[in-house]
């Protein structure tokens, strides 16, 4: 825990409105504490800026631990910056040297229309979920919960899917903009669960139809995505939403 | 005031079950004609959105967040507890009822945390038929564990994830229904106000966040289910968006609000770095199953942890408390580690701080499984601090965490507004004076899916449909109310940031009002408090404009509100001259700095109503009246 501190330049977007073409604006930031987190360097630099009477940047950010999947931008390039594994706001400035020129943008897809600066819509990863990314059971007409027991290696399996935050930073990685990852999460939890199978054909043909509808890219394996994922979530998924996708339309009563 | 929390009549068990049969119905094929306005998606709002759609009722939802996948609930690591006794080690309802009410140090209502005990079951088969992904046993049911002061294995979980898999389970459900057309949703709101119509809440105003507008939306009923305050205090865990303002709004129009004092301090959080920082990475308290705790015995010893010899360590949770060691309550713990930082026995570099020490467990149980537990947890430790826990023991320090204290809500979760409820964080009904490990999840949810359902029922039919609508002359007031506080913030244009004069009132909240309590720093507290809410008030800088995206006017508006607010919760803290629970009063401990309870005086909810700006609350006592358990004083040794 050292209490180094390093003087960087920020290239951050700037851009006041979906309607506004945005630029790229320049800003000096002196005497950064090597400690301090990506996330408080940015509130550090909107101090100034408030002060000065200028725009603070507008960037997403919520539970500042990496779970609640609200931050996210590229940094110099890489969706959630240069730690594997890690949003954002798990990324500390101890990972760069004194002198350097950082990029800062938002993520940049069709189906992710810029708000202000580094805020992005992402309401479409909602309406993908809408469209079928649960199990349809009402409140109160669950069997008990013993009632279905679940191999332990499968649980598993469905909860490394699961541990998906929805934070976008698939699709920013991906050269097509692609939703894949993150609609092969849910369908994979839910398809290697017993509860999920009932609505499993019905789910990829839905999910799928809901991702080309909003606009985002196919996959054409890449695997950038699974390389940006702070999640770790794995293009294995991508393999069970084929397959789902696939025995739903050939074989499945939903198709 | 007569505060009547509305508990039904007979013996304990048969409340809920009397309340339910004799509680007016709606009619199925009139539930979708009433509108109700849930505001907050976490386990409480999202629960509650979805199941309300589902039974019929026309709901639309709001949430600060982009989503509502992202409430603070998804925050939560450890787990979450029910009656199910599937280990067979002797738990049930009315033990897991009695464990509640006792970590409340009973200051909580009997029937809202039977009740609470008996749908903790319902909580668990729902989750697990929506496929959030329970670990288990190998042979494919539940897994368990021990969690925060109990002594039963009654802890579900998944991962360190529990809460985002929760949330996840019910965000899926407000999904379908809004996929459904049954709940329609509009995420980036912030309320700004409770919009009342002769005395009964009939809608509210929101912020659009992206576009600043202040929108109207009318209803039947409105239900907040906006979280805890744990935020006043600058330094918390909660996340950047958490605020009182949703329930400081509903208080400043009447209703009365309860024990705001009643915060919890979480022992298990990474400590601060510098002034910069106001988020506290809380780590589970699930570590402190397996964690050993301890500073060493000698305040000057500055060796590295592993080079302490065993003998020249004090594992005093275990010296002090034999039978629960580790384990103890979390406001027990919180204040045992503050005690031997002051005593200069802290470690790290500002010395506000202990250690926990993994290295025995992983000893016995090896890496791997250590690891299966707990992996998640190490991995963020060692990101933030740069140290490695399964090599180093990791250093810790108590943080603000949640907030039991909440708007007064009868047995129905109705405030003193008639059609305003309130679920989960936001209101007081079920933690009194501390809220037990894996309790947040079940409260949240308990409200959500299986309490307001049935409760919103006789208020509803009770007064049919309502005729108002956004066009009503109370909904502009409101909204120019808001849009002139705008102006009014707007206009100051001082020399301090928002932040800046959060930092300072967090640190008289930390320092005055935090773990331990007395009336000479109370009453400076009070003091500290108007003086800055005057500063704020005159010397804020903001910036910006209200008609689009301004983060700073957004903060500048709940700030405003912890600046009134602040003082209510510091006033109840001195008000209440007791210690119970995680207040505690200097002037009332055991020998052992225990919480001293005055029975006698205090055993009262402590309920403040609004009297207006800058002038003292008024106060009310709703008592509290134990029929089933004795009254005993906390022992954790």
């Amino acid at each position: 825990m050292g209490t180094d501190t390093i003087n960087i330049t920020l290239k951050v977007w700037r851009q006041g409105n979906a309607a506004d073409k945005g630029r790229f604006e320049t800003i000096p930031v002196s005497g950064v504490d090597s400690h301090m987190s990506f996330l408080e360097m940015l509130d550090t630099v909107n101090e100034g800026l408030i002060l000065e009477g200028r725009d603070p940047i507008a960037f997403d950010n919520d539970c500042r631990e990496g779970i609640c999947g609200t931050c996210g931008c590229v940094v110099d390039g890489i969706p959630h910056g240069p730690n594997k594994a890690m949003t954002l706001c798990q990324l500390h400035m101890r990972k760069f040297e004194d002198g350097d020129v950082i990029a800062v943008e938002p993520w940049r897809a069709r189906a992710f229309k810029v708000l202000k600066d580094l805020m992005v819509d992402r309401g479409a990863f909602d309406k993908i979920i809408q469209s079928g990314g649960y199990v349809s059971v009402n409140t109160g007409s669950a069997p008990d919960a013993n009632a279905l027991p679940i191999p332990m290696a499968v649980a598993e399996k469905a909860m490394d899917a699961a541990a998906c935050i929805g934070c976008g930073a698939c699709v920013a990685a991906c050269p097509n903009a692609s939703a894949m990852l993150f609609v092969s999460a849910k369908v994979s939890q839910l398809a290697l669960l017993p509860q999920g199978r009932p609505e499993a054909a019905e789910r990829a043909l839905k999910m799928v139809a809901a991702m080309d509808q909003a606009g985002f890219g196919n996959c054409s394996n890449h695997r950038s995505c699974e390389a940006a994922c702070p999640k770790e979530i794995s293009i294995i998924n991508i393999a069970r939403l084929n397959r789902e996708f696939f025995k739903a339309g050939v074989l499945s009563e939903a198709s | 005031m007569q505060l009547d929390g509305k508990i039904p009549s007979g013996p304990l068990k048969d409340k809920w079950d009397n309340y339910r049969f004799k509680a007016k119905l709606v009619n199925p094929a009139n539930k979708r004609k009433y509108k109700l306005i849930v505001v907050g998606t976490g386990l409480a709002g999202g629960a509650a959105a979805a199941t309300l759609a589902e039974l019929g009722y026309h709901v639309q939802t709001f949430c600060i967040q982009d989503s509502p996948r992202r409430a603070h609930s998804i925050a939560a690591q450890g787990g979450i507890n029910a009656a199910k006794n599937y280990p067979n080690d002797g738990d049930s309802i009315w033990r897991l009822f009695y464990d509640t009410i006792k970590g409340g140090d009973f200051r909580a209502r009997e029937a809202n945390v039977y009740r609470l005990a008996q749908v903790s079951n319902n909580i668990i088969d729902q989750c697990a038929a929506q496929g959030v992904p329970f670990a288990r046993e190998y042979g494919g049911m539940l897994a368990n564990r021990s969690f925060g002061g109990a002594q039963v294995s009654r802890t579900f979980y998944a991962r360190g994830q529990t809460g985002q898999q929760l949330l996840l389970g019910a965000y899926s459900a407000l999904s379908r229904q809004i996929g459904a057309g049954t709940v329609e949703m509009y995420a980036r709101r912030e309320l700004m106000d409770i919009v009342l119509v002769g005395d009964r809440a009939r809608g509210i105003i929101v912020r659009n966040l992206v576009t600043g507008e202040m929108e109207r939306y009318a209803a039947d009923a409105v239900i907040l289910a906006t979280g805890g305050y744990g935020t006043v205090f600058y330094l918390s865990t909660n996340a950047d968006s958490c605020n009182v303002g949703a329930a400081f709004r509903a208080y400043k129009k009447g209703a009365l609000f309860a024990n705001p004092c009643f915060t919890q301090i979480h022992p298990t959080c990474i400590p601060q770095g510098g002034d910069y920082q106001a988020k506290l990475t809380l780590m589970s308290e699930s570590l402190r199953n397996d964690g050993r705790i301890w500073v060493p015995k000698d305040p000057n010893d500055t060796r590295a942890p592993q080079d302490i010899p065993e003998s020249e360590r004090s594992y005093y949770l275990e010296e002090k408390y034999p039978s629960f060691g580790n384990l103890v309550p979390r406001d027990v713990a919180s204040r045992n580690a503050k005690e031997q930082c002051d005593a200069g026995k802290g470690v790290g570099p500002t010395g506000y701080a202990v250690y926990l020490d993994f290295a025995d467990a992983i000893k016995r149980d090896g890496r791997d499984v250590i690891a299966r537990k707990y992996g998640n947890l190490f991995d963020m430790y060692q990101n933030i601090m740069d140290d490695d826990p399964y090599e180093t023991p990791m250093m810790i320090y108590p943080a603000s965490h949640y907030t039991m204290g909440g708007l007064w809500v009868d047995y129905e979760l109705q405030t003193t507004i008639p059609g305003l409820f309130a679920l989960g964080e936001a209101n007081f009904s079920d933690h009194g004076a501390n809220r037990l490990g894996a309790s947040a999840l079940m409260q949240g949810l308990a409200d959500g899916y299986f309490v307001i359902p049935y409760t919103i029922g006789p208020f509803l039919a009770d007064h049919g449909v309502s005729e108002v609508g956004v066009d009503h002359a109370a909904f502009a007031e409101a909204a120019a109310e808001a849009v002139d506080r705008d102006r009014k913030l707007l206009a100051i244009e001082g020399k301090r940031t928002v932040r800046d004069i959060h930092r300072a009132l967090g640190k008289v909240m930390v320092d005055e009002v935090g773990m331990a309590r007395n009336e000479a720093g109370l009453k400076q507290a009070i003091g500290s408090i108007q003086t800055l809410r005057e500063e704020f008030w005159q010397n804020v800088k903001v910036g910006g404009a209200a008609d689009n995206f301004n983060l700073a006017l957004q903060k500048a508006v709940r700030l405003a509100d912890y600046l009134e607010f602040a003082e209510v919760m510091a006033l109840d803290a001195l008000t209440r001259d007791e210690s119970c629970g995680c207040h505690l009063r200097e002037e009332h401990q055991t020998e052992e700095n225990e919480a001293l309870r005055d029975d006698e005086n205090f055993c009262h909810a402590a309920v403040w109503e609004y009297t207006g700006y800058g002038s003292e609350p008024a106060f009310h006592k709703e008592p509290l009246v134990f029929e089933n358990v004795e009254l005993s004083q906390r022992s954790y040794k």
